[in-house]
């Protein structure tokens, strides 16, 4: 199923006049979900980021129906919305729960890992920003090790949650990863996801100038330089069935991959990193792109989720 | 012709879920409310009930996808009790702040530590302010009629809040009683299909709750406040109505008995108010002119029916079972805030008894209208607040 820029819709569901930042690359994954999926869609927005970006009552820039919800409860309220749905005969309707990380990795984790479990019939995108941005920069389980956050200000001493997989554990039938600078792999995954019957999750790298320091002209190039150095890796997993997207499938061999000190040294927030911390760094990401190998070949792609059939 | 069942409370909650056509429940397994939701799942699966049930993975969520649910523009049922209740907390202001007409029996279970799992009404106390409507019932026939009711009224475009039918946890909610259930055309005839002023619509895309400033959030905020005062004017309506329509008994705001020529009042809520009815026949074949007013709806609070029972009596005994740490029995609380600014006042001693499920029969409210009367002759409460058989 190939995409092209041409196909996309010219419609805008994020309407003029929202109110992220400049250089939001949560805003900018927004739009791609509406160019994927249109219109008939009903979001499920928990407290972060995306519940101010519309702007306050009476407006908002929303083009499509939105329940705003609690922190920790999207996954939950998305189960309610598509049983109601199914009970009124509604067909043709994705509903989606857009949350951010910590309302994804902490606060919200086990609402999501309920509705994953119950095969509720929906997408959930995690847009992760690596901190919990909207509260003014705090540590979530999403941040990265040594990246500095208000809570973290000589730097977070631990390492990111590897979400996709504990979601992917739940047997759902779709994970996968994306960042809103490869926009076409995003809306292929998105489409894929639609057409799928059960619990999508699609966890978004959505860089974000404000908590990461850099400048708001940057976005796409850091989200370009985090898939180019193997920090975040585009992939799929299906009916336990695991795959490297292009171009992270081209970076197995770690010569093709940019030092990871590239990413590193483009933003504020790791400024306080010693040497040993970006060593320390850069062979953690070897060893993930070591499982990407294994899990890349033919041999070991199926994760034994799924049974044989 | 209505057909009468022996059931417990609990499986008559799961038999009102299907009168009343319920099309999603939401749920999770706390001790006492267990028998409901099982119940509601072999209905379910039987095919009896036809309805989405969602086994969530905990009361927080089970709050969480009834709100979805009634977004997403059915009607929407879950039940809870006691810690599930609390942990529902955030939910709760959430639902109703939605104005989401979700009805969800509260068996009142006592709140640890230690672990307890009998009745006690602080569980369902300590959610007054959530801008639920909340019912306290008496008997199993009353919770049947109350979840009836509770539907018509908050799926009333003049109220669409939710409502609490409370019941205490083993007295009710695993006790057989006869109840009588109306034919399920006449169920259909009383409460029409759920019609929802707004929904999650892709051809008319709403925002609900999305961020509201200072310059508006006092507004909606006094909406609920008129929406309360409504409900309080519809709350007797509706019972008429539904009394007339069934041929079944009225029970208004507060269930009356003996109190047009009483000198001593008994107030009281769930099941303590049946005991009470039993202490005042007693009392009065002594000579004592007592009676008793149960309190069957908390919130909205029927301050003007109290203030009317408090002009021709002398005093006023409240009985609670639950307390407001550091202040009092709750309902001895509202009693006295609502006469604040009545002339002649009774006076008004409060009583907290039965807590954790300890026993409160006939025997124990006599006791304190005994108690009551001494005081009352006196003309002087000697205690504010008496905890009813304490250990020393």
């Amino acid at each position: 199923m190939m995409v092209s820029i041409k196909e996309l819709s010219k419609e805008e569901y994020l309407l003029k006049g929202h109110i992220a930042c400049a250089g939001c690359g949560p805003a900018i994954a927004l739009r791609l979900l509406f160019k994927a999926l249109g219109n008939k869609v009903i979001l499920v927005i928990p407290a972060c980021c995306s519940s101010v970006i519309p702007g306050p009552f009476p407006y908002t820039s929303f083009a499509v129906p939105v329940q705003n919800m609690l922190f920790e409860a999207t996954g939950a309220t998305a189960s309610g919305v598509v049983a109601a749905l199914r009970r009124r005969g509604v067909k043709d309707v994705t509903v989606v729960g857009w949350a951010g990380d910590g309302g994804t990795f902490d606060i919200g984790i086990q609402a999501l890992s309920g509705a994953a479990e119950r095969e509720t019939d929906f997408i959930y995108i995690c847009y992760d920003n690596e901190a919990y941005g909207n509260t003014g920069i705090q540590r979530s389980g999403a941040t990265p090790y040594g990246a500095w956050t208000t809570t973290t200000p000589t730097g977070k001493k631990e390492r990111k949650k590897d979400l996709a997989f504990i979601i992917a554990a739940h047997r759902i039938p779709y994970v996968a990863t994306a960042c809103p600078s490869y926009p076409m792999d995003f809306i292929k995954k998105l489409r894929k996801a639609k057409e799928i019957e059960g619990t999508k999750f699609i966890h978004i790298l959505a860089p974000c100038t404000t908590a990461w320091r850099y400048d708001t002209s940057k976005t796409v190039e850091i989200g370009r330089l985090a898939v180019q150095t193997g920090m975040w890796a585009l992939f799929e997993i299906e009916y336990g069935k695991f795959q490297l997207n292009p171009p992270s499938s081209r970076l197995i061999d770690k010569a093709k991959r940019k030092p990871v000190k590239t990413y590193l040294t483009s933003q504020g927030r790791f400024r306080k990193l010693s040497e040993d911390d970006v060593k320390k760094i850069q062979k953690w990401v070897d060893e993930d792109w070591e499982r990407y190998h294994k899990l890349s070949s033919n041999s070991v792609s199926d994760l034994g989720l799924y049974g044989k059939i | 012709m209505a057909q009468t069942v022996v059931d417990t409370a609990n499986h008559i909650v799961a038999i009102a879920t299907k009168a009343a056509r319920v099309q999603v429940i939401a749920a999770y397994p706390i001790t006492p409310q267990t028998s409901i939701v099982e119940r509601i799942a072999e209905l379910v699966e039987s095919g009896e009930l036809d309805a989405e049930y969602i086994r969530v993975e905990s009361e927080h969520s089970a709050m969480a996808a009834c709100i979805g649910a009634a977004a997403g523009g059915v009607r929407t049922f879950t039940a809870t009790a006691a810690h599930g209740l609390v942990l529902m907390h955030e939910a709760l202001h959430w639902a109703a702040g939605s104005r989401l007409p979700i009805v969800m029996p509260v068996v009142n279970r006592s709140l640890g530590p230690g672990w307890n799992i009998w009745a006690d009404t602080t569980d369902s106390m300590s959610q007054r302010d959530t801008g639920w409507i909340q019912f306290y019932c008496a008997d199993n026939q009353e919770v049947f009629d109350t979840i009836i009711q509770a539907y018509k009224l908050c799926e009333n475009e003049q109220v669409l809040l939710p409502a609490m039918i409370c019941l205490e946890a083993f007295i009710l909610s695993h006790t057989y009683m006869p109840v009588k259930i109306p034919d399920q055309e006449k169920i259909d005839d009383f409460l029409p299909p759920y019609k929802p002023g707004w929904v999650l619509d892709i051809n008319n895309p709403l925002s609900h709750g999305n961020i509201v400033s200072p310059d508006w959030y006092m507004e909606f905020r006094y909406m609920m406040e008129e929406a309360m005062e409504n409900a309080k004017r519809l709350i007797p309506e509706i019972d008429q109505e539904y009394s007339e329509y069934f041929g079944f008994e009225r029970r208004g705001l507060i269930e009356k008995y003996k109190c047009e020529d009483a000198d001593l009042l008994l107030l009281t809520m769930g099941t303590i108010g049946s005991e009470a009815k039993v202490a005042v026949d007693n009392l009065r074949k002594e000579g004592l002119k007592v009676g008793s007013a149960r309190v069957r709806v908390f919130r909205p609070f029927p301050k003007e029916e109290i203030r009317n029972l408090a002009e021709n009596v002398q005093m006023f005994s409240v009985i609670d079972r639950g307390i407001s740490f550091g202040m009092e029995g709750f309902l001895a609380e509202e009693i006295k805030a609502s006469l604040c600014n009545q002339k002649d006042r009774p006076l008004i001693a409060g009583f907290v008894a039965g807590l954790g499920g300890r026993d409160v029969t006939f025997k124990t409210v006599e006791k304190i209208a005994e108690k009551s009367s001494k005081w009352m002759r006196a003309g002087r409460v000697e205690k504010e607040t008496v905890w009813v058989d304490l250990r020393e």
